[in-house]
């Protein structure tokens, strides 16, 4: 493979460049080895023990989800996947080193290497099994439904509660956080639905104040999502979850229709749930004191206070790996991962990690407008927007700039779930946009195209069947054939029951004169030329 | 260890933190600014694409006829590029049966050639009655086929 695989002649649109991702890739997986080397190199003065294997074990798997990514997604985009490996890697990194901190110390770091060999694992599957990702088009209300109860699970009895926080499920032994899969599914059925009404939700409705107004009818799903997300916010007793969830709903329908209404009235209806919790919810009112005035109780938000102090101390440049002491704030290594980056990286650090989640966020919306597809625009835009707001809720939230949630900070926090369901947001965005940067006319991957062409609906002669068994009549000679016998029979194989209610007709019969001629098209019929 | 290596050591690895982040950024600028045909939408080169087609569009195809099916009888004048289905978004909407929602898309190439791309369709799209599986250049010479539609185009 060349850094310009186009072929000559061929329209250009975007280039494959897999060497530049290799390199990054390597670039990105270096910096997290030195994370973890230079965190034995500051504290004990020399490289650790295991480093060999650490090093085989962290390449070994980058390079295979490289090769297994590229070798399917030819033209994913090149950023996405360094980007997320370096996000792994100092997390991976700093859970190690909170790990040296306790006597003797922890092996969280390996627990979470395994997750992240789960997620990749899940990622490859998913970029192997979904050959055409619009298939998942088509059951957006099923996914709604599967969405909505994977977001409310933790309220059944296999919930449990968790630093205040009834996010969790226990299964098996295992703790399990729904909502982060709910994330994909939600996303996934609005694109499926959005792609679909559209049109009549950007057009139709009363204008007021210049604002085009939804039809009360078409505020049912924004209703749902409404009461989703209070539900959440009063049951489950969490902000993030609940943010996040109303806010990737409104903000589709805003990609969608492109109708600021539909923005203001979420915004109104976040503000409006918001106020209510503040006026009815004790923990609510706990969260935000102690976003406003930590140090007016040094006992209750000893977590936050401790997290600016961390920061403090780790002021530009922070005090080098190993060489803070992240492990004074609780759930340092998950919920406050940002804090310990911040005291040892120091603000440059943290700048140059929250820059990278902005690249994933950048290069999703990216593929989103490139995309010619409306269904494959919107999933690209939700996930990158819905990953956008969580970064920006937690991130935020440990900082200070906002009220503190409890979500997960992506690939970077201790967390079997979180991990797993952002690898498979990025597998989907590595899928669509193999499809959004795919050139227009592409050699090589005809073989891919017709085992598409495959699982469709193929008119089967039944006479061509008994003579050639294996050979079906869409292919040129068998259609000349058939002209020739009109007593041949033909068979459809329905695929998708929307696609073949009529009888088939030969493909050269002349129009059904019953039929009236329908102008449904948008363009202007010319005259005279 | 001594307190300059490491204070090296801290700084050196922010610097390849930055490096990283720098990186990324000249491959998403390259790949942004790299001369886009008109398909993809970029905006800086449509205009040249449009100053160029007057003089190069003679003897070019500048509309869609449909000869048989429906909505036969009707002319549509080209544009650069746009999809065919049967989902109200299509430029061109078949309402038919046997069309997807998204069919197929024309789109004219920077040398002026009109490629034909089916969609992941169920049916498939025809050109001289053979399914095609990849992006198929067509000319005036060709019929397209979309589920009971023929059309072709027209200088």
């Amino acid at each position: 493979m060349s850094a310009t695989a186009v072929s000559t002649g061929d329209a250009v649109v975007h280039r494959r460049r897999p060497v530049i991702g290799l390199l990054l890739l390597v670039l990105a997986q270096v910096i997290g080895a030195a994370g973890y080397v230079l965190t034995h190199l500051d504290i004990d003065g020399r490289l650790p023990s295991g480093w060999p294997v650490v090093f085989l074990a962290w390449f070994g798997v980058g390079l295979a989800t490289y090769v297994l990514v590229r070798w399917r997604l030819p033209h994913a985009d090149p950023v996405l996947l360094p980007a997320t490996f370096l996000l792994v890697g100092v997390g991976l990194g700093m859970i190690h080193r909170i790990d040296l901190i306790a006597e003797p110390a922890r092996h969280d770091a390996e627990t979470q290497f395994v997750w992240l060999l789960l997620g990749i694992v899940t990622a490859v599957a998913l970029v192997f099994l979904v050959k055409d990702y619009r298939l998942l088009r088509r059951f957006p209300y099923v996914l709604f439904l599967a969405g909505l109860v994977l977001l409310l699970l933790p309220l059944s009895p296999l919930g449990v509660e968790l630093n205040g926080s009834r996010i969790w499920i226990r299964l098996l032994g295992y703790s399990f956080q729904p909502a982060e899969v709910a994330k994909l599914v939600l996303s996934l059925a609005f694109a499926g639905y959005l792609a679909d009404t559209k049109d009549v939700l950007a057009m139709a409705g009363p204008r007021v104040l210049g604002f085009t107004l939804p039809r009360a009818r078409d505020l049912g799903p924004i209703a749902v999502m409404w009461v989703a997300s209070l539900l959440v916010l009063i049951y489950q007793k969490d902000l993030g979850t609940s943010m996040l969830f109303f806010g990737l709903f409104v903000a589709m329908v805003y990609v969608a229709t492109g109708r600021g209404s539909w923005v203001v009235l979420g915004a109104l209806l976040f503000a409006a749930g918001g106020w209510f919790a503040y006026q009815k919810f004790a923990y609510v009112g706990v969260r935000v004191s102690s976003w406003l005035h930590p140090f007016s109780d040094y006992d209750k938000n000893y977590q936050v206070i401790q997290a600016q102090f961390g920061f403090a101390y780790g002021g530009l440049l922070g005090r080098g790996w190993g060489l803070g002491r992240p492990g004074l704030t609780p759930l340092a290594k998950s919920d406050f991962i940002t804090a310990a980056i911040g005291e040892e990286l120091g603000i440059v650090g943290l700048v140059a990690v929250i820059l990278v989640y902005g690249i994933i966020v950048a290069r999703g919306l990216r593929t989103a407008l490139s995309c010619t597809q409306p269904f494959g625009k919107l999933l690209s835009a939700g996930l990158s927007l819905v990953f956008a707001l969580q970064v920006f809720a937690i991130i935020g939230g440990v900082t200070r700039l906002l009220p503190l949630t409890g979500l997960t900070t992506p690939f970077m926090s201790q967390g079997g779930s979180s991990m797993v369901a952002n690898w498979l947001v990025v597998a989907v965005m590595l899928v669509v946009s193999n499809d959004a940067r795919r050139p227009a006319v592409v050699r090589e991957s005809e073989a891919d195209v017709a085992s598409l062409s495959a699982d469709a609906t193929q008119v089967i002669s039944v006479p061509q069947l008994r003579r050639s068994a294996p050979r079906t009549a869409a292919t040129p000679s068998a259609v000349e054939e058939e002209q020739g016998a009109p007593s041949a029979q033909t068979v459809v194989v329905p695929e998708d029951e929307m696609e073949a209610t009529a009888p088939f007709r030969l493909p050269d019969a002349p129009p059904n004169p019953s039929q009236p001629p329908q102008q449904s098209q948008r363009f202007q019929p010319e005259e005279g030329q | 260890m001594a307190d300059l290596i490491v204070t090296l050591l801290k700084v050196a690895f922010l610097a390849v933190l930055w490096l990283f982040v720098l990186i990324v950024a000249n491959v998403i600028r390259t790949d942004l600014f790299r001369p886009e045909p008109a398909t993809s939408g970029g905006r800086a080169t449509k205009p040249a694409v449009t100053a160029r087609s007057g003089r190069q569009r003679r003897g070019q195809p500048r509309v869609l006829a449909i000869d048989n099916g429906p909505q036969a009888g009707t002319r549509l004048a080209l544009v650069d590029e746009f999809r065919i289905g049967r989902a109200p978004d299509c430029a061109l909407i078949l309402d038919d049966d046997y069309v997807s929602g998204d069919h197929a898309s024309l789109a004219r190439r920077a040398g002026g050639e009109w490629v034909l791309t089916d969609l992941g369709s169920t049916n498939g799209t025809f050109v001289n009655e053979v399914r095609v599986t990849s992006p198929t250049v067509v000319t005036t010479a060709d019929s397209l086929r979309i589920g009971r539609t023929q059309m072709r185009l027209e200088t």
